[in-house]
């Protein structure tokens, strides 16, 4: 293994974090606290509790899952994406790195800044709000997993994305509808039974539901299932990347 | 300069039999076979379009490799590609570069993609070769193109490779500074560092390379020492100055195929300096027959650029 080399994209990546300090860290503080003065005072003094919890607390792992699904896929779609961009990316084609290593170079500092935004969300949470963690070691199981699965995603649409418009478009076109419906802000309980059907094929609902769970034992779908499921995707992006690095798809002819 | 003295198996590059087509159907490369020598600077010349930077990006794995086979210093570069890449440096034809990072940095950051261990004493005698130490701490996009150009090539030799590839280093730079970069080549591969090189500068090669290739067209024309290159192919032109302006060549020298030039002030001769015979005693008894009286003459060799253009045309 050319640790040096994971370790010079790593430390990059993680570097041009430290320049843009405010996008990356101050801007997910500032839109979480919105949604908490929005959401959790505004509208959910109107709401009581859902299944016993409040629906200030409630709220907080949909948060949590939202910042962490949009900075997984922008960091690491940007990450891979702007070499291409700028043309540096002949240094990482000619460098002795696998394709391995290049992932986890770029996968590796995205779901890193990733947890870093999630773990400050919750920090800032707790100003909003108390809450309590009930299986803290199934939460960071949860953390890790989506986190590396969608800075895969984000890696994939990086390499697929030719212009930056295709490179916002997933997020803004695929990931927000997906996690606003996925039952960030109400359970899917709350909804019509047709539309509880329906939601069951979208599959941020499954890691939403897990993550609740690990919080307050309150899930929508079965924790197992939620596992499975989380698993599943993974499985499914470090399959697209296998395959992008075996046929060099957008990346050497 | 003189040429490297060959041993067995001192070739750091084998190319054999390489082919390249584009998923277009362009077929950039068409069976090439190359050698480079430890320790010499090889001049690639070819027109733009000529498959030269295909072959450089090839051997550096940037390119995927059509068929046929590459080894660096013995390993194979599809099977060995982790040896090969540590062998070699690259500095692209374009300035690409990381505008918001520091010269320091990248340089650095080059070092350990290519799976060495940090040592800052090297990166610091590195830029101080290239005089690159006062910007250390510069942004890329505060420097100036030439100050890139530097930059790019700190970042290729910040591995320590044995094998350099100059892809046009000296293409948009100003003359100072392209005579500033020969210098630079030169101390480099005194310092054991085989380089190989592509321009456009005829000049280029004719100031620095052991050899020369022409490529065109996706074929390798010509490989050969520079110096019996120019002595192979150069030809000589004797030109008389005379006395008094002729209206055309006489019939008596029409043997000797003269051309006349300057309105009718020179006699112009072109002579094959490899010819068994160069027939300049026998045109110049000719001319004493004739009563043709001149004043000067000069002779004159042609240059590498002339003899790639004529290679190249003969290869159109």
């Amino acid at each position: 293994m050319n640790w040096y080399g994971i370790r010079a994209i790593y430390r990059f990546e993680m570097a041009r974090t430290g320049r843009t300090l405010m996008q990356s860290v101050a801007s997910p503080v500032v839109s979480t606290s919105l949604y908490f003065v929005v959401f959790g005072s505004a509208i959910g003094s109107r709401i009581t509790s859902v299944e016993g919890v409040s629906y200030a607390a409630f709220i907080i792992p949909g948060l949590v899952m939202l910042s962490l699904l949009m900075q997984s896929v922008s960091n690491a779609s940007f990450g891979i994406y702007f070499p291409k961009f700028v043309g540096t990316i002949y240094e990482v084609h000619s460098a002795p790195l696998s394709f391995l290593e290049i992932v986890l170079g770029y996968v590796g500092a995205a779901a890193t800044k990733a947890i870093m935004v999630g773990l400050i969300i919750l920090a800032t949470a707790r100003i909003f709000v108390d809450y309590s963690i009930a299986h803290p070691l199934v939460m960071v199981a949860f953390l890790l997993l989506t986190t590396v699965t969608f800075s895969l995603l984000g890696f994939i649409i990086g390499i697929w994305a030719d212009n930056f418009e295709k490179l916002q478009v997933v997020p803004l076109m695929v990931i927000t509808p997906l996690t606003f419906l996925g039952g960030s802000f109400y359970s899917i309980h709350m909804l019509p039974p047709f539309w509880q059907k329906v939601t069951l094929f979208n599959p941020v609902v499954y890691l939403i539901s897990g993550f609740r769970w690990s919080f307050y034992n309150l899930a929508d779908v079965g924790v197992g299932i939620s596992l499975a499921a989380t698993l599943g995707f993974l499985a499914l992006c470090l399959v697209v990347v296998w395959w992008i690095f075996r046929t060099g798809y957008r990346l050497k002819v | 300069m003189n040429a490297v003295a060959r041993t067995a198996d001192d070739d750091i590059l084998v190319v054999r039999g390489v082919d390249k087509v584009y998923p277009g159907g362009f077929q950039a490369l068409k069976h090439i076979d190359l050698e480079i020598r430890r320790g010499e600077i090889f001049a690639l010349l070819g027109p733009n379009g000529a498959g030269k930077t295909t072959l450089i990006s090839i051997i550096c794995g940037i390119v995927n490799l059509g068929a046929g086979s590459i080894t660096v210093d013995g390993h194979d570069v599809v099977r060995d590609w982790r040896a090969t890449r540590s062998l070699i440096g690259l500095v692209p034809q374009e300035l690409k570069t990381d505008a918001f990072e520091t010269v320091w940095n990248t340089v650095r950051f080059s070092r350990g993609l290519f799976g060495k261990a940090p040592d800052d004493a090297y990166i610091e005698r590195l830029l101080k070769d290239l005089s690159l130490w006062d910007k250390r701490d510069n942004k890329m996009l505060m420097l100036s193109g030439g100050m890139k150009r530097r930059v790019m090539i700190a970042k290729a030799l910040s591995h320590e490779p044995q094998l350099l590839f100059l892809d046009e280093p000296t293409a948009g730079v100003d003359v100072e500074l392209r005579r500033d970069m020969w210098a630079m080549v030169r101390r480099l591969r005194e310092s054991g560092v085989t380089i190989v090189l592509t321009t456009h500068y005829i000049e280029e090669a004719e100031e620095m390379a052991h050899r020369v290739g022409v490529i065109n067209k996706g074929e390798l024309v010509l490989v050969e020492e520079k110096a019996a290159l120019m002595h192979k192919l150069g030809r000589k032109q004797l030109r008389l100055q005379l006395h008094d302006a002729l209206d055309a060549v006489p019939a008596a020298l029409a043997s000797h195929h003269l051309e006349l030039a300057a309105g009718g002030n020179e006699l112009v001769y072109n002579y094959d300096t490899q010819g068994e015979r160069t027939g300049i005693t026998g045109l110049l008894a000719d001319l004493a027959a004739a009563g043709i009286r001149f004043r000067d003459l000069s002779t004159r060799q042609d240059t590498l650029e002339q003899i790639f253009l004529q290679l190249v045309k003969e290869g159109a």
